[in-house]
């Protein structure tokens, strides 16, 4: 993997960063006949913030009303509705009831529904608590009242970039993972990157690199204009005995400080709660946290007594790109043929389709399209069916084995996500293709027989050595 | 189409073999033990060091060969091992949903063991802070990459835990170049038995009691732990490059929270009476399962009993299971097994009442009947040791309702 590039060709566009807003962007250039080019600095695709998140298709319905993000959120929205079928995403329409739980806040819910008019979302309408507890008959009975949102969705957040961006390869791009920008040079006509495996040279930039835009705005030395400032989300995963207890996301009613804590059901059959929302300056660790932990556990069985016995599957915790400011932060450089997208702190999922078109407006306002997209070509690389809804690969014939007992993940998928134009590129990468290890035991039963079908395969691997070495 | 058999098995680890054996033994034709896995045994296969075997079969055996000639005695007496049979629902009437990398099936038996073991409780479910970099595993996944898969996953771990499996783990270690850097146990006494926690110092290996290890470290692998004294007192930092996870067993009772069978939240196991019966009484459950845990012995002979009862059953000769009483942990006891008692058939079924602690305690030990103390006695106890009363020394004629099981302090 850390072969030197020969790459003398060069791109018509080079994306920096591919998390789900990179990934997205590539697909949008790649659609219209650019030459496209991604380059990562990690194993895998998704390394950043876009690994974790809540994993909700949201309306917009509380995004400020008439700002790029709110504009993001609806486009990227409608887009993915467009298209996932094609791209062969699982969506489950869950909906989602925003509770409320005090007389506070159930004073601001007829503000909250008057905004969601505004954004364009009408179909909100509240809940007496008698409703919702007919729609959800395990939340606590302290609940004052509700407003439900019907377009709130779940979506697989792994799968969905990683769909955008096999459409880019299918149309022609190029991905570089394990590539780090180093620094950039423009000469008036296009850019000269340099990174850790040798020099890419492209037309436009476009630096989508989450976590690190203003480092890497700094290194192509345009002058930054934002800094990143962290913030940290920690989660607590449920087992799957709890799905059953909850089939709507429910929202908390946002504070002045915070967009609040979630209890949401997952695609993959789990019960989600978080995010914290907590500053740091760090970019790299994202640490769970004991206290936390129990704290969202404890916010999360007041909501939902009966999950006061259920397991914990899993634990994480992500870092979004936030920024001073609450708007999305792109701007065109004109001048020096770079976009910069950055600051795409909490909605990047959703918005991410939209902020594409976005950019790719800015783009066209100087370059034409090379082809017309009627001409895309779609991926034919099969994704894994990974939703819990959906026939999971374990129902067919021909499996091999099973290989992740508590997430029936088979070997043949396995294998399937180790091949392809743009195979697992370390074990995380791995388990966001498959859920291999993502279950309830954490790899007790599974951890060595996966150290065993990726020997080889990773630049860290599961295994150090072997008993005979 | 839908096969029916007398008796299907889940798993087939010391448990689930050992019951089917005794069931072809006491003539039953269909027994069909279903493991998910590619090679019967459960764990032992992969624990590969003595002692097992000795009550069974007379002599000292390591795991593998313990579980190969479980295996090899269950085919030997007409026992189906179904291997690579994943049982992904339990549903009334013994219908039992399986995956088979042939397609999915549906198996329809007179009576269900399950017989599903125990595992390790994790890092996320323990809550364990800090970075989540590669190299932390439980002792389990441990022993599968050296004994199954051949490979080594760290050269320099901490080990959480001291329990009985530490020490396992401790010697899978050693006997593989792995040097531990440290053991650490969060109580201020190890868990196992005194010689046995002597091992570690032996071979030089730091112990701290009475430390939790508070933050791990590292971006890709694990780099060191954080180690901080429970009174709150003095925090180190230990260079490690993984951390093992040792004990603080679970049942492995996924199949039977996705079930409608009831579940004991005390035990985290399927509630039985003292013939292994569940609340649906067309299913049995031995072993691991209703407690975690036990020797591979003891669960080789409960399966064994539990067996008898199961074959009594379709004989017709069990007490109906709807007169039971019920048996609840009290004050300062984390669980008791089995969770009800009908009407006391004394050749049959488990001998004793199984107790545990959460904490060390001592006191004494009661059972009641409303006011009425039907058992006492003195007890020191310790997390993780047998606490066991015998069944026969009580007088349960006449009850009904609930016993509560206590220790007075």
């Amino acid at each position: 993997m850390n072969s030197h590039l020969h790459s003398a060709d060069r791109q018509d566009v080079a994306v920096i960063g591919a998390g789900v807003v990179g990934c997205a962007i590539a697909r949008r250039f790649a659609l219209t006949g650019a030459r496209v080019i991604v380059i990562e600095k990690a194993a895998d695709i998704l390394a950043g913030a876009s690994k974790g998140n809540s994993a909700i298709l949201h309306t917009g319905f509380d995004a400020p009303s008439g700002s790029l993000e709110w504009q993001c959120m609806q486009a990227g929205y409608a887009e993915f509705l467009d298209i996932r079928e094609r791209l062969g995403l699982p969506l489950l329409r869950s909906t989602a009831i925003l509770a409320a739980w005090t007389e506070d806040e159930m004073s601001k819910l007829d503000q909250i529904a008057a905004k969601a008019w505004k954004n364009g979302v009408t179909d909100v309408r509240p809940l007496s608590p008698a409703e919702v507890l007919a729609r959800e008959p395990h939340l606590s009975r302290t609940l004052l009242g509700g407003l439900l949102v019907p377009g709130e969705f779940l979506i697989d957040p792994w799968s969905t970039p990683l769909a955008y961006l096999h459409q880019a390869i299918a149309n022609g791009a190029t991905v570089l993972r394990e590539t780090e920008v180093l620094s950039g040079r423009f000469d008036g006509q296009a850019w000269t990157l340099e990174t850790n495996r040798g020099a890419v040279l492209a037309e436009t930039v476009i630096n989508a690199a989450g976590l690190w835009g203003d480092v890497v705005d700094d290194r192509l030395q345009v002058g930054r204009t934002f800094d990143i400032r962290p913030r940290k989300g920690q989660f607590v995963v449920f087992d799957k005995a709890a799905a059953r207890l909850l089939s709507a996301i429910i929202l908390p009613v946002p504070t002045e400080r915070t967009k609040g804590i979630v209890l949401t059901p997952t695609i993959f059959g789990n019960l989600l709660v978080g995010p914290t929302a907590e500053e740091q300056a760090d970019r790299i660790h994202a640490t769970v946290e004991q206290a936390t932990l129990e704290q969202l556990i404890a916010k999360a069985q007041a909501i939902l007594p009966a999950l006061a016995d259920m397991p914990v599957t899993a634990t994480y915790a992500g870092l979004r790109p936030a920024t001073a400011h609450s708007e999305y932060q792109i701007r065109h450089d004109a001048a020096h043929n770079l976009i910069v997208a950055g600051g795409i702190r909490s909605t990047g999922l959703t918005g991410a389709l939209g902020i594409a078109q976005h950019v790719a407006k800015l783009y066209n306002e100087r370059h034409p399209h090379k082809r017309p997209e009627s001409n895309a070509i779609w991926p034919t690389v099969a994704l894994p069916v990974l939703a819990e809804h959906e026939a999971r690969d374990w129902t067919r014939p021909g499996y091999g084995e099973i290989v992740c007992h508590c997430e029936l993940v088979t070997k043949r998928e396995i294998e399937a996500a180790l091949t392809g134009p743009l195979p697992a590129g370390d074990s995380s990468g791995l388990k966001r293709r498959t859920r291999a290890g993502m279950g309830r035991c954490q790899g007790f039963y599974c951890h060595a027989r996966i150290a065993s079908l990726t020997q080889g395969r990773f630049t860290t691997p599961l295994a150090i050595g072997s008993v005979d070495a | 189409m839908r096969e029916m058999i007398d008796v299907a098995i889940i798993g087939s680890g010391p448990a689930g073999l050992s019951a089917a054996i005794a069931l072809r033994k006491r003539g039953l034709r269909q027994v069909v033990v279903l493991e998910r896995d590619s090679e019967a045994g459960g764990v032992p296969r992969h624990c590969a060091h003595p002692p097992y075997g000795l009550r069974e079969f007379g002599r000292i055996m390591t795991g593998p060969s313990y579980a190969q000639r479980l295996a090899d005695d269950a085919r030997a007496i007409g026992v189906q091992i179904r291997l690579l049979h994943s049982v992904t629902q339990l549903l009334p009437d013994g219908v039992l949903e399986i995956a088979t990398p042939n397609g999915r099936q549906r198996l329809q038996a007179k009576r269900v063991l399950i017989a599903t073991g125990v595992r390790e409780t994790p890092r996320s479910a323990r809550l364990l802070s800090g970075d989540r970099p590669l190299g932390v595993l439980n002792t389990g996944a441990l022993q599968a990459y050296i004994a199954l898969q051949g490979l080594i996953p760290f050269r320099r771990p901490v080990i959480l835990g001291s329990e009985l499996v530490s020490l396992s783990a401790i010697a899978t270690c050693r006997s593989h170049g792995i040097r531990p850097a440290a053991v650490i146990e969060t109580n201020a006494r190890p868990t196992a038995r005194f010689p046995l926690t002597l091992l570690p110092r032996l071979l030089g290996i730091p112990v701290f009691l009475g430390c939790a290890v508070t933050a791990i470290h590292g971006t890709d692998r694990v780099e060191a732990v954080t180690l901080q004294s429970t009174d709150g007192g003095t925090t180190r930092d230990i260079a490690c490059d993984g951390v093992l996870l040792t004990g603080r067993f679970l049942p492995e009772a996924s199949l039977i929270r996705a079930s409608h069978l009831t579940l004991d939240p005390a035990t985290q196991g399927p509630a039985i009476d003292q013939f292994g019966r569940c609340s649906d009484p067309r299913y049995f459950a031995a072993g691991n399962i209703l407690r975690a845990v036990e020797t591979a012995g003891w669960s080789f002979r409960e399966g064994q009993r539990i067996a008898h009862c199961l074959a009594a059953d379709l004989e017709g000769r069990l007490p109906s299971a709807s007169a039971s009483l019920e048996i609840r942990a009290g004050d300062n006891l984390k669980l008791v097994l089995p969770q009800r008692l009908t009407s006391p058939s004394k050749a049959l079924g488990k001998q004793t009442l199984e107790l545990r602690v959460a904490q060390g305690v001592t006191g004494r030990l009661r059972l009641r009947h409303g006011d009425v103390t039907l058992y006492e006695r003195p007890l020191t106890a310790l997390p993780e040791r047998r606490i066991l009363i015998p069944i026969g020394a009580l007088d349960l004629a006449n009850l009904t309702g609930t016993i509560v099981a206590e220790i007075l302090t």
